[in-house]
């Protein structure tokens, strides 16, 4: 059995779990505690404090794992544990919370600095009536054109997929160019 | 969609530079702790400011520049109250009193001063009103933000937020496609500029200028903020390749392994 591994990071909830929930052909093994902070259980109930594990089996030989990362910046030893060994990277970010947008920033630069792995960023959220425009968070996230930024919703398989596909589509590019 | 939050979690700074990039024509409506500014743009140019009870008027602006006096303020005031403010500069530059360079340069020194001034606020709602554009009876300005967006981002103190934006100094700064024209830079500020380029990282750039993590952090910081450079791995890094990406070493294997997820993602 051959098995590979891409990773979704970003900011505290800012969709991560959901994202894998909706493609993983497995229940999503969520390493979910209570949030003990005020301000963060103010946004949501549980969070990731290890690690997401979803899985998609592509054939008796191929297996696909998807890891999701933890969203606060005190987990983040296990971002570089977690991106060993990784085809590539989403990045997720809540297009309806800009205060979030900087540490997407860090998140994102951290990634690149390990390794020059493929990547592409996954604007989720962008249903709701306060989103930013994507070009909006383009130019918040400091991305320069090349980079692909998709609209995602999180609960919509579909659009999870789209995200995905762009990101095997970036992976074979950079095989294709030799990098 | 909405362009809207809190100046708390997104900085005038940061407002500046989204808006520059995206070359936005429309207002920016802060409603602070006491009072609320209005600064439009046309096309990423700063083309007018208000704050507060100011009204921003040609007349009293120039007053307070003090290129007319008090008694030719009220008496503009009394008389020219249903002129507009283009009808009143032609006015006083037919009368020889400003010149039409005077005008735009004393435009656009207050309208970067109430800029600046928000710059002190740290908390307040902000929304973009896209298209939005000032009364058509005020005379705009088109002033280039850069320096704006420089002289903002060197007033970030705060260690952690610096080390937020750029957590790595061994990655290298490229410049974008934006000209390095006209940018009011420090002489530190030059002098990391001197060494932009793919093949330097910032951490060589403060070794050769003797800076320390913090200043090469901040000047890094108000070069990002201007769209004036941007991030890149080093070229020359050496790349640790890592095995265990793949299964296999062969890259026709690895490529069809990569198709496979393609189609089966497809499929699903």
């Amino acid at each position: 059995m051959q098995t590979v591994k891409m990773v979704v990071t970003g900011p505290f909830n800012a969709g991560k779990t959901q994202f894998i929930q909706s493609v993983s052909e497995i229940d999503v093994v969520a390493t979910e505690r209570k949030i003990s902070s005020d301000e963060e259980r103010s946004v949501k109930y549980a969070t990731t404090v290890a690690m997401d594990f979803g899985r998609i089996t592509v054939d008796q030989d191929l297996v696909l794992y998807l890891f999701g990362t933890p969203g606060q910046k005190r987990f983040d030893f296990m971002w570089e544990i977690l991106s060993e060994g990784m085809l590539g990277f989403v990045v997720m970010v809540d297009s309806t919370r800009p205060e979030t947008f900087r540490e997407a920033r860090s998140i994102l630069e951290t990634f690149r600095a390990y390794a020059p792995t493929p990547f592409v960023v996954a604007a989720n959220k962008q249903d709701m009536e306060d989103a930013w425009e994507l070009e909006d968070v383009r130019h918040a996230l400091r991305l320069d054109k090349e980079t692909k930024l998709l609209s995602c919703i999180a609960t919509n398989r579909d659009t999870v997929k789209t995200v995905l596909l762009g990101l095997l589509d970036n992976i074979l590019k950079e095989m294709e160019s030799g990098k | 969609m909405a362009l809207r939050g809190n100046l708390r979690d997104f900085t005038i700074t940061q407002l500046l530079n989204l808006i520059n990039l995206a070359s936005k024509t429309g207002t920016l409506v802060v409603d602070g702790a006491s009072e609320q500014a209005s600064i439009s743009f046309r096309e990423g140019k700063l083309a007018y400011a208000r704050i507060g009870k100011e009204d921003g008027s040609l007349a009293s602006v120039l007053h307070k520049a003090n290129k007319i006096n008090v008694n030719q303020y009220r008496a503009i005031a009394d008389r020219a109250g249903q002129m507009t403010d283009k009808e009143l500069g032609l006015l006083l530059i037919n009368a020889g009193y400003v010149t039409r360079e005077d005008i735009l340069l004393i435009l656009q020194g207050y309208f970067t001063e109430v800029v600046r001034r928000l710059f002190t606020w740290v908390e307040g709602i902000f929304r973009f009103e896209n298209g939005m554009l000032p009364p058509g009876d005020r005379i705009n300005t088109r002033l280039d933000l850069e320096n704006i967006i420089i002289e903002g981002s060197r007033q970030l103190r705060e260690l952690d937020q610096l080390q937020d934006e750029i957590p790595s100094l061994d990655m290298a700064l490229k410049f974008t496609e934006r000209p390095l024209t006209n940018v009011n830079l420090s002489v530190d500020e030059w002098k990391v500029v001197k060494f932009v380029g793919p093949k330097n990282t910032m951490r060589q750039i403060a070794g050769t200028n003797k800076l320390t993590e913090i200043e090469i952090r901040r000047i890094v910081y108000s070069l990002l903020q201007a769209g004036l450079v941007k991030l890149v791995r080093p070229v020359g890094a050496p790349v640790q390749q890592n095995p265990k990406m793949f299964p296999t070493q062969d890259k026709e294997k690895q490529k069809s392994l990569i198709n496979k997820l393609i189609a089966r993602i497809r499929t699903m």
